[in-house]
């Protein structure tokens, strides 16, 4: 029993981490109906660019506002670049275009930075937390525990934003209905932007988290196919829905491949989410909390 | 005026229903072939074969399969590597495991094996749509290449699941040289590039764009939306399974479960992209595309930007080119190359007078 919850809160607590990215996804089809493939280039791009920075002596917190600034300018240079032009088409073509920016952030980041693997270190160890293993003899990791209490920020932070700024109205009538918004005034390319610039910012908090788990390297980028079933599962236009998506995916996964991955040879992780996400799909085709798809002839 | 039908009457039914109506694209057709089957195993170097050619013919099937699929019955997969290694794996398996299988018919039951997986994954088509659905054919490319790995019996029990292809022998033929190797690729990719032409404009194909245009619609004027569906799948997994049967056997003769991997799915959706979605021509200009860019690339950095760039951003520079070399054919032209080729036919309808 204790070695399930440890399983179960250890894979909750990397599911925080699954929802990071999918985060990012959801803000930006939700506002313009883009599948941001890009968005674990971006991670990757972020966490490296801030690194980089780091490393040429500035201290973290203006590391911090430079690395965002980056994100800004990708995200900007990315709606005038690509998005613009692609105004009305498919959204299959805007999907490829993004898997286009993936290769471009991937070669731009290391074209910049280099391709090494570094560490990043946020000074928070990554070891179980004394009391809780003393009292309950759960071991929950304190780094863990420390992302999802950003998570819980991040989420909060957006929701306020979303609720109670004009932008944040603006950019909830955009994601309703693109042409009412348009006419009634709503500047539909300074939304984008702002999009995508926030985007930018949760992959870069993303990319903090992640790089400083599992080091600053181009497997960042598998991670944004992690998020992939945590979308399915919790809906492609869900806030909320990322989070518990992710908090099933990760918790699920890690169960899995403790009691299953044993009587099939291990290495489950890396299909089971998409198979289960597309079990739960088979009974709801939009995802947990993904808007229902209404078919008109 | 040169590329005109005026002064073609049909007279039969047989003429008028043939695969290509038009003269002019008999010919070109044909000439094309002709190129293709004898001028080019004639003078083409061993590189262009074995390096080149291989990989486009190759890549041309799996990219054909995936436009049946994506282009004609617009259900987006991103699982095409994955049916690419089925295809390989269940050939390898029909001649390991069975005496004295004819190489051609364990291509075409590898291509059977990929189309039953294939409509095993497609099955949830029917209830889930767009990028939903492209997500879970995601599910197929990992489980598939981690089955493939996992239980060393499709590899006959090598490590790492490695398979090297045995020889290829046709009724005591052994095509062992590149040109030999070179036309078996080239007759089967040109047989089922015909069939799929075929196919796309007679009923199949159509209840296949009626699905793609708007399912709901298609399937009240009385097109089983089930079968329509899983038939796609299946058609465009055999292509994908053949392809992968070829990509082993013809082209590299080792690989590994690890080689199907998503880069490749993505490619061979690049492909269609490119080259033009729901055309067939396009799955050929694409691969051709894809194949030759990196290699220009290549020898771009190497020798006319030689010594500028250092190795590893140079061939970071070439990942931001071939990203960025996608996006501008999107932005400049989304429907593809082919669509440049309908261009330059209609200009040539009145070429060389203005009007």
């Amino acid at each position: 029993m204790q070695f399930f919850l440890e399983v179960l809160i250890g894979g909750l607590l990397s599911g925080v981490m699954y929802s990071f990215v999918a985060l990012g996804f959801v803000l930006i089809y939700k506002a313009s109906g883009v599948f941001n493939f890009a968005q674990g280039a971006m991670v990757f791009f972020a966490a490296l660019t801030f690194v980089g920075i780091l490393e040429m002596g500035v201290p973290f917190w203006g590391a911090l506002i430079l690395a965002f600034g980056a994100m800004v300018l990708l995200g900007i240079g990315t709606e005038r670049i690509v998005l613009r032009p692609m105004v009305n088409q498919p959204p299959i073509a805007l999907f490829m275009a993004t898997i286009g920016l993936t290769f471009f952030v991937e070669g731009l980041a290391q074209a910049m930075w280099g391709a090494s693997v570094r560490g990043l270190d946020l000074g928070i160890q990554d070891e179980p937390i004394e009391w809780m293993m003393e009292t309950t003899g759960i071991g929950v990791s304190k780094f863990d525990l420390f992302a999802a209490g950003v998570a819980a920020v991040l989420v909060t932070a957006l929701a306020l934003f979303f609720q109670y700024t004009r932008v944040g109205r603006a950019l909830r009538a955009v994601a309703d209905d693109h042409q009412a918004a348009l006419s009634i005034g709503i500047p539909l390319q300074t939304i984008w932007r702002i999009v995508w610039a926030v985007a930018g910012f949760v992959a870069l908090v993303a990319g903090l988290i992640w790089g400083a788990r599992n080091g600053v390297q181009f497997a960042l980028v598998f991670t944004a196919l992690k998020a992939l079933p945590v979308l399915i599962l919790g809906g492609f236009t869900s806030v909320p829905g990322a989070i518990v998506g992710g908090l099933i995916i990760g918790s699920t996964e890690k169960l899995a491949e403790v009691y299953l991955g044993a009587y099939v040879g291990g290495g489950i992780d890396s299909w089971f989410p998409y198979v289960m996400a597309l079990a739960f799909l088979l009974v709801r085709p939009e995802g947990l909390f993904g808007e229902k798809h209404i078919d008109r002839v | 005026m040169l590329y005109r039908e005026a002064g073609q009457f049909k007279t039969t039914y047989a003429a008028d229903q043939q695969i290509f109506p038009i003269r002019q694209d008999r010919i070109g057709l044909a000439l094309l072939l002709a190129i293709a089957f004898v001028a080019v195993p004639l003078f083409a170097s061993e590189y262009w074969l074995k390096a080149i050619l291989m990989p486009f013919l190759v890549f041309s099937l799996a990219a054909l399969g995936l436009n049946i699929l994506t282009g004609y019955a617009g259900q987006l997969s991103l699982g095409s590597a994955a049916f690419m290694a089925v295809g390989a794996f269940a050939a390898y398996n029909f001649m390991l495991r069975v005496d004295g299988m004819p190489l051609l018919v364990a291509f075409a039951l590898g291509g059977l094996a990929a189309a039953l997986v294939g409509v095993a994954f497609g099955l949830p088509s029917l209830r889930i749509k767009g990028f939903y659905l492209a997500v879970a054919t995601l599910a197929a490319q990992f489980f598939i290449v981690w089955i493939l790995t996992k239980v060393s019996w499709f590899s006959n029990y090598s490590s790492s699941g490695v398979i090297t292809a045995q020889d290829m022998e046709i009724f005591g033929y052994r095509f062992d040289s590149p040109e030999s190797r070179y036309l078996l690729v080239l007759a089967i990719v040109a047989v089922m590039a015909l069939m799929a032409k075929n196919m796309v404009r007679g009923s199949v194909g159509r209840a296949w764009m009626a699905v793609r245009d708007m399912d709901v619609a298609a399937e009240v004027i009385g097109i089983r939306i089930m079968y329509t569906k899983l038939l796609a799948f299946a058609v465009s997994s055999f292509y994908c399974g053949v392809a992968g049967a070829l990509y082993a056997y013809a082209y590299l003769g080792t690989v590994e479960p690890e080689g199907f991997n998503l880069d490749l799915s993505f490619k061979i959706l690049f492909m269609i992209i490119i080259g033009g979605v729901g055309s067939i021509s396009g799955a050929f200009l694409g691969s051709a595309f894809i194949v030759l860019l990196p290699i220009f690339l290549d020898v771009l950095v190497q020798d006319v930007f030689a010594g500028v760039f250092s190795p590893s951003i140079a061939s970071n520079l070439q990942l931001m080119v071939f990203g960025g070399l996608i996006i501008f054919f999107l932005i400049v032209e989304p429907h593809g190359l082919a669509r440049l080729w309908q261009i330059a036919k209609e200009k040539l309808r009145l070429w060389p007078f203005p009007h």
